[in-house]
């Protein structure tokens, strides 16, 4: 993605293209360990969606439907958060691959 | 109707703001600005402006309210002195980032410690690489007319960078002085509509103010700016060239008293020069050729017009109201000094800081600076180059 010089950018470091930050996709932080989501566990209490804050667990209707890892950071909130007696998401070992970047 | 008031710096500056009745005013009373914040709220208990009046929980808050008011795409204005100034520091830059024409009344106070209620100008200058542009009035009617034009330099679309418009804490803010208040509907004419520039309240537009900037794109942002006051100066000029036209009084980056022939000078700002301007007349019936320049525009510095207004000076006095600690003399010093520095023909030159805390400065003070600028014209030698008025050594 080009960058603006000084003399393009709107003035006042207003940014014209609001919501923008879809495409950092935070998922290439991840290092190390990603939330496995163990569905028969679920009781779709939303404590996970509530936590996250990378709005990174996929919600359709009132169920939770699992993690999106484009924005997923691996920092194993929802795990420690969800109160099931069987942990719904638990943390696995994943292996990352060095400066893959930004996809956008 | 254009009428003569009496009134004092505190009340001109309230007057222009009942006149000029910005969308949105925003402020928290401190001493010695207090009164322009009181004589708002009555004129907005009396129904004499249609504006927001906004008394928040302090001058930071106060400074997030203008912030906010401006961004949404209103004409805001506040005003503030010393700590209050000093507590809004980080907003000051945030305004100024955001490039948001907003107006601030300085009453020019002290900053603790010791804790001072009285006039000196530590309070702006310190905030003088803060973005806004700066104004120094001598006097009452200088406080008023710099206020109104401060609108419209800040909010002229090269520049949209906010402006203070100071006034001496006091010995301005508190005396009274006949002035001339113009016209209320010459005054809204002279101004104008504001013309918002991304306005949040516009819908239609989805943007963003004030987001995260790294290492990608902080500089970037910066130098646009920049960009803004560097686009100030010409309209200063035509501002103030409008002004004169319109309501009879010239405004210039500086003014010049007895300069034409002087070989020494004093530079000194705000009330100050009214004062040296009646030592000038006395030291100008004994025979010596002293003139005094008197900044208006401290930000942006107007470098190649002061230097060039004092290069043929033999000897020059740079009387500062405020001490930069461990800098290279005070503020105003270290500006002009540094602005001469291109010239080959130039004056010896002297930095003396003065009337701290409110301290006064007389006519013998300025008459002890002529004097010694006589002897550094007398002999080219500067024994002294950063020094105190009337301070007890």
């Amino acid at each position: 993605m080009k960058k603006e010089n000084w003399k393009e950018l709107a003035i006042g470091t207003i940014n014209l293209n609001a919501g923008n930050s879809v495409s950092n996709l935070t998922g290439t932080w991840r290092s190390g360990q990603k939330p496995e989501f163990i569905e028969k566990n679920c009781i779709h209490c939303f404590f996970c969606w509530l936590f996250c804050p990378h709005f990174a667990i996929r919600v359709e209707g009132d169920k939770v439907k699992g993690i999106n890892y484009d924005y997923c950071t691996g920092c194993g909130l929802c795990s420690v958060e969800c109160p099931t007696k069987e942990k719904s998401i638990i943390m696995v070992k994943e292996e990352f691959k060095l400066a893959e970047g930004r996809k956008s | 109707m254009k009428t003569m008031k009496p009134l004092n710096g505190n009340q001109t500056i309230a007057e222009a703001a009942r006149q000029i009745d910005p969308d949105v005013i925003a402020a928290y009373p401190i001493t010695p600005s207090t009164a322009i914040v009181e004589s708002i709220a009555q004129f907005k208990a009396d129904g004499l402006i249609t504006g927001e009046f906004v008394c928040p929980e302090s001058e930071h808050s106060a400074m997030s309210v203008c912030i906010g008011a401006s961004s949404a795409g209103g004409r805001v204005m506040t005003a503030t002195a010393s700590q209050g100034l000093a507590l809004m520091w980080e907003m000051l830059y945030i305004a100024a980032g955001l490039r948001l024409p907003i107006v601030a009344g300085i009453a020019n106070r002290a900053l603790s410690a010791p804790i001072n209620i009285h006039g000196d100008h530590s309070d702006t200058m310190g905030a003088r690489d803060s973005g806004w542009i700066h104004l120094y009035s001598e006097n009452c009617q200088e406080a008023y007319d710099n206020f109104i034009q401060a609108f419209r330099i800040g909010e002229h679309l090269d520049v949209r960078t906010p402006v203070l418009v100071g006034l001496d804490g006091f010995i301005v803010s508190h005396s009274v002085e006949v002035i001339q208040v113009e016209d209320d509907a010459a005054v809204k004419k002279f101004l104008g509509e504001f013309q918002p520039v991304f306005p949040l309240l516009d819908t239609s537009r989805r943007i963003t103010v004030g987001p995260i900037d790294f290492t990608d794109y902080y500089f970037e942002h910066k130098r646009s700016q920049i960009e803004g006051i560097e686009n100030a100066p010409r309209v200063i000029e035509d501002v103030a060239k409008e002004f004169g036209r319109t309501f009879g009084r010239n405004y210039g980056f500086f003014e010049e008293y007895r300069m034409a022939d002087a070989e020494v000078a004093i530079v000194v700002m705000s009330s100050a020069a009214g004062t040296c301007k009646d030592a000038i007349d006395e030291l100008r019936t004994e025979g010596l050729k002293i003139g005094l320049l008197k900044p208006r525009v401290f930000r942006p510095f107007p470098h190649q017009k002061m230097a060039e207004a004092l290069k043929k000076l033999r000897a020059v006095a740079v009387l500062d109201r405020s001490s930069s600690p461990g800098a290279f003399g005070a503020p105003l010093f270290t500006e002009i000094r540094s602005a001469l520095y291109d010239y080959e023909k130039r004056p010896k030159i002297v930095n003396y800081v003065y009337g701290l805390g409110g301290r006064d400065i007389k006519v013998e003070h300025f008459k002890e600076v002529a004097s010694k600028l006589t002897r550094i014209a007398e002999t080219g030698k500067v024994e002294e180059m950063c020094g105190y008025l009337n301070l007890r050594e």
